[in-house]
């Protein structure tokens, strides 16, 4: 296989669950029902790997030994790319932490937004699009639906309200691999020999990508918040990881660090699925933050290869953009 | 690439080496952490017959209930394996298991179980979840559903052709630990 395509957009729309011509009506916000735009940006997320994803894969492939372990994976990756995409199968099994970013202008109940995107993520598991993967944290109790069986923490849901007309939704599904690799440090670090500055923030990453190996399902990409408290920190982290590949930090030196932490950390020679090879990560994405004075941490989240991330704009009358 | 099918006798895996590849027909076992701990603290009786020479494969599947009342795979990828590590040795040495298939690599313990028993660790392709469902051709039977969900069941089914690598084999070797040595001295180099 030399090359990997998806299915047009019109074969995906053929498949959608929203009705023909559909329209928001962002009108009457409090009428508002994201029931079916979410149902099908989880269909999508969850089969249709982005492209920009994938062009990083080719390329990565593109540059390890024809007939290495690291190019006959790659392609396998890409297969499953296309095969995923074809079946609207979802494209690992571990469809992840459902998190959604919900921003919304004045008038929209989040409370009813919630249920809403609840009920598509309820849905999304009967149609087997997500697997049921929110179980109880000590009996390890399965419900089957994907809801949190205690309260309502999962779907992990963010809302914003914002000054745009516009509804936009961020989906991100999180594999637990690689949530299990990432990592948050304190500077100074003795060990590392880590201080306080964007040199010691690399030694960080080094660091948590050495210690992933193939583990959360390498090449992986980085969402790197430097400062913050522990949990903003973390929060940013996963934030940085719906950026597209090909898009630039826009902060000139944040993106020449980021360049060059790519090219470095492709030496290290762990290699997809950590068989060793070239391609061990495929993109960084760092953001510096405000912090206590008292405190510096550089909070790390890994993205597995399989990123599936997507976002959904509702502009008034017009039809779901998905991106 | 090397064929192979279940049941494995000990001298076919005695004759894998680190970075073969392979490609596996028969009968696979899903287990993951909850059927592990289950594993060694109960050491079920049941189970004898159905893992015999057969093999393990770390993985919660996303299944599909079919109009017959027959089960599919949609989408079953492995899983990270480390989890089961201070299990699996138990588990190799319990059941005779022949082969242990996931993602990750495994430690010492488990290379130990491997070494005694006479079975290999097969690394398949984290992520590919679509792709390894097609080469589920079968699902025969399901243990433990209801008890402990289906991503955590065991699940008996047929596999064709599941392209997998050996990256820990029976005498004590491990690409994950060769990896891991070279990754550390490149790091070493980066952060000097």
């Amino acid at each position: 296989m030399t090359e990997c395509s998806l299915t047009s957009l019109e074969a995906v729309e053929a498949h959608s669950v929203l009705p023909k011509d559909w329209r928001v009506d962002l009108g009457d916000l409090s009428s508002l029902d994201l029931t079916l735009s979410a149902l099908e940006l989880i269909r999508r997320a969850t089969s249709r790997l982005p492209q920009d994803v994938i062009t990083a894969l080719a390329r990565g492939r593109a540059s390890e030994a024809e007939g290495s372990r690291a190019a006959n994976t790659l392609g396998t990756m890409l297969e499953n790319v296309e095969l995923a995409d074809r079946h609207v199968a979802p494209l690992c099994q571990d469809t992840g932490t459902v998190i959604f970013w919900v921003r919304h202008p004045f008038g929209a109940s989040q409370r009813a937004l919630k249920q809403q995107v609840r009920q598509a993520v309820v849905e999304a598991t009967n149609r087997s699009w997500l697997r049921p993967n929110c179980v109880a944290a000590l009996s390890g109790k399965n419900p089957g639906n994907n809801l949190d069986p205690f309260k309502e923490g999962h779907p992990v849901i963010h809302f914003e309200e914002w000054e745009r007309p516009e509804v936009e939704i961020d989906i991100m599904l999180k594999g637990g691999g690689c949530e299990n690799v990432g990592g948050q440090y304190r500077l100074p670090d003795v060990t590392l020999g880590a201080g306080r500055d964007l040199k010691g923030v690399r030694k960080c990453i080094i660091d948590a990508v050495v210690k992933a190996q193939g583990q959360g399902c390498a090449p992986g990409i980085l969402g790197v918040a430097i400062g913050g408290d522990r949990v903003t920190g973390y929060e940013k982290s996963k934030e940085l990881l719906m950026r597209r590949l090909d898009v630039a930090n826009p902060d000139p030196r944040m993106d020449e660090f980021e360049k060059a932490l790519v090219a470095d950390l492709n030496t290290l020679g762990i290699g997809p699925m950590g068989y060793s090879g070239h391609t061990t990560v495929l993109g960084v994405s760092v953001e510096e933050m405000f912090r206590h004075p008292a405190s510096f941490y550089v909070s790390i989240s890994y993205m597995c290869w399989s990123s599936r991330r997507m976002t959904l704009r509702l502009q008034n009358a017009s039809p779901a953009i998905f991106e | 690439m090397i064929r192979l099918n279940t049941p494995i006798s000990e001298s076919d895996i005695r004759a894998l080496k680190v970075g073969d590849e392979v490609l596996l027909s028969g009968r696979v076992v899903l287990s993951r952490d909850m059927g592990h701990k289950f594993m060694v603290e109960e050491k079920p009786e049941w189970l004898r017959p159905i893992l015999d020479e057969a093999v393990i494969y770390h993985c919660g599947p996303v299944v599909r209930k079919e109009a017959d009342g027959t089960w599919s795979f949609v989408s079953s990828g492995p899983t990270t394996s480390i989890r089961e590590e201070p299990y699996q040795a138990d588990v190799l040495e319990t059941y005779r298991v022949r082969g242990v298939i996931g993602k990750g690599g495994m430690g010492a313990k488990t290379s130990g179980g491997l070494q005694q028993v006479g079975a290999c660790y097969f690394h398949a392709t984290g992520g590919a979840g679509a792709l390894i469902a097609e080469r589920i051709k079968r699902v025969v039977d399901v243990k433990m559903l209801e008890e402990f969900g289906s991503p955590e069941a065991f699940w008996i089914v047929e596999v064709e052709d599941f392209p997998l690598v050996v990256t820990m084999d029976s005498y004590g070797g491990s690409l994950h630990e060769e990896v891991l040595a070279a990754s550390l001295a490149n790091a070493k180099a980066l952060t000097a």
